[in-house]
């Protein structure tokens, strides 16, 4: 089945980005399509390399950017909650005129568009926050 | 039309197990995840709530977040039914709606 994720909590924030993670394992695993996977709010903050977790705890964005590398999902983040949080691709970075980018491999910047089209096209949409 | 209703809030915490509960109709379920498991313990103030749900919905709690809470599946109220992740999924897969109520 064609499934959507909504992940509206950032990592280590309480459980919901752990949940969804765990619940997309389980998708792919079962062999459901997952269609995309969108960060909103606070989720946004999911998709950040500059994040530096204890090295016995569990890295969340490596994790992600994992996933999306072995199963190919299109793992989105909300432009507006983003700039509000210093969530910046290339073309973003430089079109603030701010120094570096910081988003995850595997990540990309879009718009809410891009969540109503998952909505949509998927035949579930599960959302994850606090 | 039936629908899985999600709920990740203890019910000593938040109001979201009664909201999830006061919208579910007959048919519908409930997936108690995350501190949400709270609500699904035997010898409760909420128990009788959740006994009374069964009648005439399904009820789950995530096996998972039982265990991280210090949890076993005997201490569930009897009818609830644990499940795991690919459990989760496959309720999200047999309903044909998922709500989340946070």
């Amino acid at each position: 089945m064609k499934l959507a994720v909504l992940v509206n909590e950032g990592p280590y924030q309480h459980q919901a980005a752990d949940s969804a993670l765990q619940f997309v394992k389980a998708a792919v695993a079962k062999g459901h399509e997952i269609f995309r996977v969108f960060f909103y709010h606070d989720g946004v903050n999911n998709g950040t390399r500059f994040a530096i977790p204890p090295q016995d705890d569990r890295n969340i964005t490596v994790e992600w950017s994992k996933l999306a590398e072995e199963h190919k999902l299109d793992l989105v983040v909300c432009i507006a909650a983003a700039q509000r949080r210093g969530i910046l691709d290339e073309n973003e970075a430089k079109r603030q005129g701010k120094s570096g980018d910081n988003i995850a491999p595997g990540f990309r910047i879009s718009g809410l568009g891009q969540l109503i089209e998952a909505g949509i096209q998927a035949e579930r949409l599960v959302v994850f926050g606090d | 039309m039936a629908m899985l209703h999600t709920v990740n809030k203890s019910p000593f915490e938040k109001r979201s197990l009664d909201s999830a509960l006061s919208h579910a109709i007959d048919g519908a379920a409930i997936l108690m995840i995350e501190d949400g498991i709270y609500g699904a313990l035997k010898g409760t103030a909420v128990s009788a709530k959740i006994e009374k749900a069964l009648g005439n919905l399904k009820v789950y709690v995530l096996g998972p977040d039982l265990k991280a809470r210090g949890m076993t599946e005997d201490q569930v109220v009897d009818g609830v039914k644990v499940v795991d992740y690919a459990g989760f999924v496959d309720l999200v897969t047999e309903y044909d709606k998922v709500q989340a109520w946070l």
